[in-house]
């Protein structure tokens, strides 16, 4: 592991250097964003609306929710977030993670 | 580098990632390093499989999500000591352009504006000369720790109990930075804002809120220093708020901005996001929502048992320590009582060195396994009022605290 910062090894009285040792320590790099959508009809939706603003695992770690919670996410992306989906895009986009990613709402039966 | 990043877990599912996921041919394309990701772990609940990532400065740890990175301690971190260390730490951010580079980081000034006499800008050496430093050592846990656990489950982070660490937090008295920038009477709150930014302009940015009264209570503090390092990059350096006792949505990381205001801050995420139902007890009766709520605030009680991972075995008629973790929102631990068959019984345990109300409170007991077969070893804590933790898991629409007494399974052979 590369050394991390010189602040305290250096001394206040060597501060303006150190600031130029720390910020050179400070290029990290994040680790290749590797995470992907699956593709399927409304992928391409999903690849401009939402992995805009985040990577892909915010949607495949999610649980198998049921199409109103994932309505209700895109709903509230759209008009919280300001994520640029139209309207007219809403419901292909829910359809995508409901096939994909969810499942339709359980029977009325057997909802809690 | 640490030795300790490939320590057992409870779910340990060594595999290649990269070949799982078929993505070493992508990145090879790419011309890319193949991500150093090795190994998966599965928390226990519904697709809670997830990598285990090296990030700059950290150890591998359970990576949620990639951009913009939030990344869970590995639970047995939390069995090494009661100080959470800083490459094992967790990392959670809200906006994509996040953590700031290096180039903006180089250019740091905390601006205090707003309703203030004296407008200032500090640099974190200004802050070092002017200021008495403090330290304290704090928890900070995620709002939404504990979440993949939540019954029905709900959308957000899918967290297992790995979003919190206890580290020695070193800086300046909030208050007294405010106070030299000169407080007129009758100001009302304190925001404060990071370098984190969105990608579309119009998405909200992360400014928090505290009161005033609350920023002023001599507590919170700006912290340069954890564990006696400069803060990491990923958990906010140069400059991080800490607000003791306080769910980590308010300690503000790479925090460049406080705006004093004669008016209550209502920015999208102090209402809608991060609320709790306004009852008393923060929880509803599960899949339904509360008429009225209130920004999450303090820890509720919890405690862990850290020293055995579920699906351990123990050996009959051989003693063992039984150790863990107990924490509060700052009144700190009055008993942690133990159960070794299901909640039929219980043993006080001892506790560890106090390290402040703030604090993990490390607790032991020693116990023997008196007959072979499954145990249930069950860990409650009560704090000094009186406050401790439900049996059941209790609810609310956010999947936030979560405090239920925790269960571990193991198999006396």
């Amino acid at each position: 592991m590369k050394p991390i910062f010189q602040f305290s090894l250096m001394g206040t009285a060597f501060l303006s250097l150190a600031l130029l040792v720390s910020a050179a320590d400070l290029n990290f790099t994040l680790p290749v964003e590797t995470a992907q959508l699956k593709t399927a009809p409304g992928s391409e939706l999903a690849m401009g609306n939402c992995v805009l603003c985040h990577s892909a695992d915010y949607i495949s770690t999610q649980p198998r929710f049921p199409r109103s919670v994932w309505q209700a996410e895109v709903v509230k992306m759209q008009q919280k977030y300001r994520a640029p989906i139209a309207t007219n895009d809403i419901p292909a986009l829910v359809d995508y993670f409901v096939q994909n990613y969810g499942r339709e709402n359980p029977p009325a039966a057997t909802a809690k | 580098m640490h030795k300790s990043s490939r320590a057992p877990e409870p779910s340990f599912n060594r595999r290649r990632f990269l070949q799982a996921s078929g993505l070493l041919g992508a990145a090879a394309v790419l011309g890319q390093a193949p991500v150093l990701a090795d190994d998966t772990v599965t928390l226990p609940f519904e697709n809670g499989e997830r990598p285990l990532v090296k990030y700059p400065q950290k150890r591998p740890l359970i990576r949620h999500t990639t951009r913009p990175p939030q990344l869970e301690t590995p639970f047995s971190v939390f069995n090494e000591s009661v100080i959470t260390p800083n490459d094992a730490f967790f990392v959670r951010y809200h906006l994509a352009l996040a953590p700031p580079p290096a180039a903006e980081l180089e250019k740091f000034r905390l601006q205090v504006k707003g309703q203030v006499k004296n407008p200032q800008e500090f640099t974190v050496a200004d802050l070092k000369s002017r200021f008495e430093p403090v330290e304290l050592v704090a928890v900070n846990q995620c709002s939404g720790n504990s979440r993949g656990f939540s019954q029905p489950r709900m959308p957000g982070g899918q967290l297992g109990n790995g979003a919190m660490g206890n580290a020695r937090w070193r800086g300046v008295r909030l208050s007294d930075v405010l106070q030299a920038c000169g407080l007129p009477a009758g100001v009302r709150q304190a925001t404060f804002n990071g370098m984190d930014r969105p990608v579309v302009p119009e998405t909200p940015d992360f400014v928090k809120s505290l009161e005033i009264d609350q920023a002023l209570d001599g507590e919170v503090m700006l912290a340069y220093s954890m564990n006696g390092e400069d803060l990491p990059w990923l958990n906010g350096y140069p400059l991080r708020l800490v607000v003791p006792g306080h769910y980590g949505t308010y300690w503000v990381k790479h925090l460049n901005e406080i705006t004093v205001l004669n008016e209550a801050f209502s920015g999208y995420w102090m209402s809608p996001a991060y609320r709790i139902p306004d009852n008393g007890c923060g929880f509803t009766e599960p899949g339904t929502t509360a008429k009225q709520t209130i920004p999450i605030n303090r820890y509720n009680v919890r405690s862990f048992l850290t020293s055995l991972a579920d699906g351990a075995q123990v050996k009959v008629g051989v003693p063992l320590t039984l150790r863990g973790i107990a924490f509060d929102g700052g009144y700190g631990m009055r008993e942690v009582v133990v159960s070794a068959d299901g909640g039929e019984t219980w043993r006080s345990a001892r506790l560890g060195q106090d390290l402040g109300k703030y604090s993990f409170r490390e607790w032991t007991l020693p116990f023997t396994p008196a007959v072979a077969g499954k145990l249930e070893l069950k860990v409650k804590a009560t704090n000094r009022l009186g406050q401790s933790q439900p049996l059941e898991p209790l609810w609310n629409p956010s999947g936030y605290l979560r405090n239920v007494v925790e269960t571990v399974r193991v198999t006396a052979v």
